[in-house]
Order: structure tokens, then sequence, then C-alpha cells
């Protein structure tokens, strides 16, 4: 039913180096550092959310490494950083993992072009959750530039990709005697 | 029939299982914050943990500031010098009017025994970053329980009233504008001496007065300053300026929305007045009194 744990290591038939558990806690505070970056107006409607993108890419490449718990936990982390309601992001973000390792498998066989979709569907649901869990507290729906985070997040998808995917490439000739 | 084999991989639970488990965890712990609030305790322990995070997440901007300003031309320097100086000498005779007036002031409550407004003890905050929450108005200072920052506690800058601490934390605390949504501040206009509450409309740059009547004494132009009567807001701290007025006599109220007088999206420092005294009991409320045995009650 399931491919040996090898073949989430490989992309467009490139073997990946087995990623390290620091690597991953690496890439994750640098996320958080960078959602904390204080930003005037409207940028603050643009910057992305590094912290849903990086996870996405963690659950869609390495499906097996990344639970939902560490998602639920970085979530909680990021309802006290943004003065949210307890349990708003770690909701969000758990629904997130789930999904993104869901279709991982599917977004794998597309090149990185056909992936923005797929991750800016991801994003604007997990916008989606964190509106409602909003609404539901009697706020107000702050308008559609809500969403322009996602496609920023969704249109840098592929340098982030490439970003960190590039200290797990082998390096050239390494195999060749 | 096949019986189903043993697993050869321990997995543990499977992915949608999990995912209930947390959905449902998420929302028990949305539910107890939003009613109840009982997870003020976990937060402050969660912010102390991102403290050195929102610090290295400053310093790019705190250190672009700090270069720009030791680039700053001594032309620049001088002007502000000039300006400054000139400001003092323009509010010197105003200042020793206050004395004066203060002395007065204080010397007439004396005469009509009213109690003197107490002093409050004032301490100067860094706004650290807008919250990301695009629901709330909300800012993040730099000072906490531990510079003695509670909460309900004013904030104003050198123009007016900013907003209100609504959560504390060790080091940082969170300052709801009085553009968020749910902040309302008892205003009274200065002109007319009219008293109303503004009500914040969840955007920047807009207040609402509610329940005002269509012939209320209000005009375009009127500066409202905080009356005082809550016991958070000093009294006499500008607010707001009225800039649109709508009378239509088909409603009972006139539609008032007024633009805040502080920079209450802009500035870099403010100030967090310290806690109203107590306040004067309520002579409404009265305390149940203790039941005393009667004298004829004892039981036959």
């Amino acid at each position: 039913m399931s491919r040996s744990s090898l073949g989430d290591n490989i992309q467009d038939g490139e073997v990946l180096l087995p990623v390290r558990t620091g690597y991953i806690l690496l890439s994750l505070v640098i996320a958080v550092v960078l959602d904390l970056v204080p930003l005037p107006g409207w940028l603050s409607w643009v910057w992305p959310d590094f912290v849903a993108v990086t996870l996405v890419y963690w659950g869609v490449y390495q499906p097996r490494r990344l639970g939902l718990f560490p998602a639920w936990l970085l979530g909680l982390l990021m309802d006290v950083a943004d003065a949210t309601l307890f349990g708003q992001h770690g909701l969000a973000y758990a629904a997130l993992m789930f999904a993104a390792v869901f279709v991982h498998r599917r977004i794998q066989m597309f090149s990185l072009p056909y992936q923005m979709a797929h991750v800016l569907a991801l994003l604007v649901a997990q916008q989606c959750i964190q509106l409602l869990v909003r609404l539901v507290d009697s706020a107000e729906f702050p308008g559609f530039q809500y969403f322009i985070a996602s496609v920023t997040a969704a249109v840098l998808w592929p340098a982030l990709v490439t970003a960190l995917n590039a200290p797990l490439r082998r390096r050239p000739g390494a195999d060749e005697v | 029939m096949q019986a189903t084999p043993q697993p050869i991989f321990k997995r543990g639970p499977s992915l949608a299982v999990r995912l209930a488990f947390f959905s449902l965890l998420s929302l028990v712990l949305l539910v107890s914050d939003a009613r109840f609030r009982y997870l003020e305790g976990i937060r402050s322990v969660v912010s102390v943990v991102l403290y050195p995070l929102q610090q290295a997440a400053s310093l790019p901007g705190t250190l672009l500031t700090r270069t720009g300003e030791f680039f700053v031309t001594q032309s620049a320097l001088y002007r502000e010098n000039e300006q400054l100086k000139r400001e003092a000498l323009l509010s010197a005779p105003q200042l020793q009017r206050l004395t004066a007036l203060e002395a007065e002031n204080a010397q007439l409550l004396r005469l009509i025994d009213a109690r003197p407004a107490p002093e409050r003890k004032t301490t100067i905050a860094e706004v650290l970053y807008e919250s990301r929450d695009p629901f709330t108005r909300k800012v993040v200072i730099d000072r906490g329980t531990s510079h003695d920052v509670h909460e309900g506690q004013a904030v104003i800058d050198n123009v007016g009233v900013v907003g209100q601490i609504t959560r504390v934390f060790p080091f940082v605390s969170e300052v709801s504008l009085i553009t968020d949504k749910n902040q309302s501040v008892p205003v009274q206009n200065s002109r007319s001496g009219l008293r109303s509450v503004t009500f914040g409309l969840g955007h920047d740059g807009a207040l609402e007065l509610r329940f005002i009547p269509v012939n209320a004494d209000i005009q375009t132009g009127d500066v409202l300053v905080t009356s005082g009567i809550d016991g958070t807001y000093p009294a006499g701290l500008p607010v707001a300026t009225v800039a649109n007025i709508e009378r239509n006599a088909a409603f009972a109220f006139a539609r008032i929305t007024c633009t805040p007088s502080a920079g209450v999206s802009s500035f870099n420092r403010v100030l967090v007045l310290s806690a109203p005294p107590p306040a004067a009991p309520n002579p409404l409320k009265t305390e149940p009194v203790p039941e005393r045995p009667r004298k004829g009650a004892s039981k036959p």
C-alpha cells in the first residue's frame, strides 16, 4: 500500500539527503521570526504567513517527519504572538498539516508552478478556518484583502521549496570516483 | 474469512483520528479562552518563550533606525534643535500659568471639600509591533508585569488617548487601541460639555459616537476629550475630532464619525498611566447585611 520511506526523499528523480530534526526545527524558528517582523500598514496585509507555508512544505515533502502535534503547538505559539484566541491558529495549522500530508503524493506529481495552485487552496482553506472561528466569536469580516497573504505565500512557494531543498541536495560529483 | 495480519510497522493512530483529537482540543481551548479566560497562565509562559524571537524579529528594523539616526545630517539636527527651543519658549508661559492654576485649583477643591485628582505615575513604553490579527486593533509594547504594568491601565501618546492595556505578560503587554471594535471611551464635548461614549469601528482612523439625539449640540470639528467618569482614563485628554455628522429625521439618533487625535497606528513611543486609585464605593450598591440572630426568633 505505501511505498518505502525512501520514496519520500525523491524529487524529480533526485535523491535528497535525509533530513535532520535540527534542520526542521531551524526552518520553523526562522519562519516564526519572519512572522513576527513588525511591518507598516499595507505591508502587513501582503506579508505571508511563513509558519503556515513552511508547515505545508514539511507536510508535502517529509510527510512522516512532522506530525500534527508540532503543527498544533506552533499554532498555539502564533496565537500568543498575534494576540488571537487561544487555539485559533492551533486548529487551523493542525487541519493544514492534515491536508498537506493527505495530498502530498498528488502535489509531488506536479511541477512547481502547478504546485502553487494546490498550496494556495490549502492556505486559503486554513485562513477560512480562522475566519470562521472569529466570525463565531462575533468579529467582523475584515475584507477580501485578508486573503492576499495566502496569494503572496503561494507565489513564494517555488522559491521556498528551492531554498529549503538546497541544503538537502547531494553535492555534484560526490558519488563519482 | 481472513484474519487481519499483525501490522509490521507500528504507526499509532491514523491521521484522521489525530486530526479529530487536535481539533477537539483546539475547540476546548477556544471556548475556555473566549468565554472564561482560563488560559492566561499558559499564555504568559508561551510569551516568555516568544520574547527572544520577538526581539530577533524587530532587530533589523531597530538597526536600520539606529543607523539612520547616526547618519542624520548636522543641519537637520540644528533645525530640530531650533524648533524645540522655540517650542520650549512658547510653552514656558503656559507651563507657569499651569502651575499657578493647579495650585489655585487644589485650593478651591479643598475649599469645597472635594478630593483633588491624584497624580498618576507614568511609564514610557516602546511599541514592538502591531498585532497581525486583522480582526482586532492591538499593538504590543515592551513593558509587562516585571515593569509594574497592569491590566486596565490607560495608554496615551503626546497628542491624545491611544488605548488601554488589555493583557499583560512578564515582559510585554497588549494594548487595545481605541479603534478596536470592543473599545469604548467615555468622552465629553469640549465645546458644549455634552457627554457621550466613543466606540471603535474595528478599522484605522475612525470612531463612532452612538445614541446621540439628532438635535444634540454637536458640530463638525468639535474636539472630544475624556470625561474621566470611567475611572480608567484621566479627564481632559483629547480623544477625537468630530469628522462627519449625518442627521436624518427618520432615525432617532444621528450618525457621527470622528477621527482619533492620537496617531493610533503610527506612534513609536507611548506613555502608560498607572492604575487609577480605588474608586469610592458605589452608594447604590448596598452590601448584604449580615444576618443577626433575632431576639424573638429563638426556638420554642
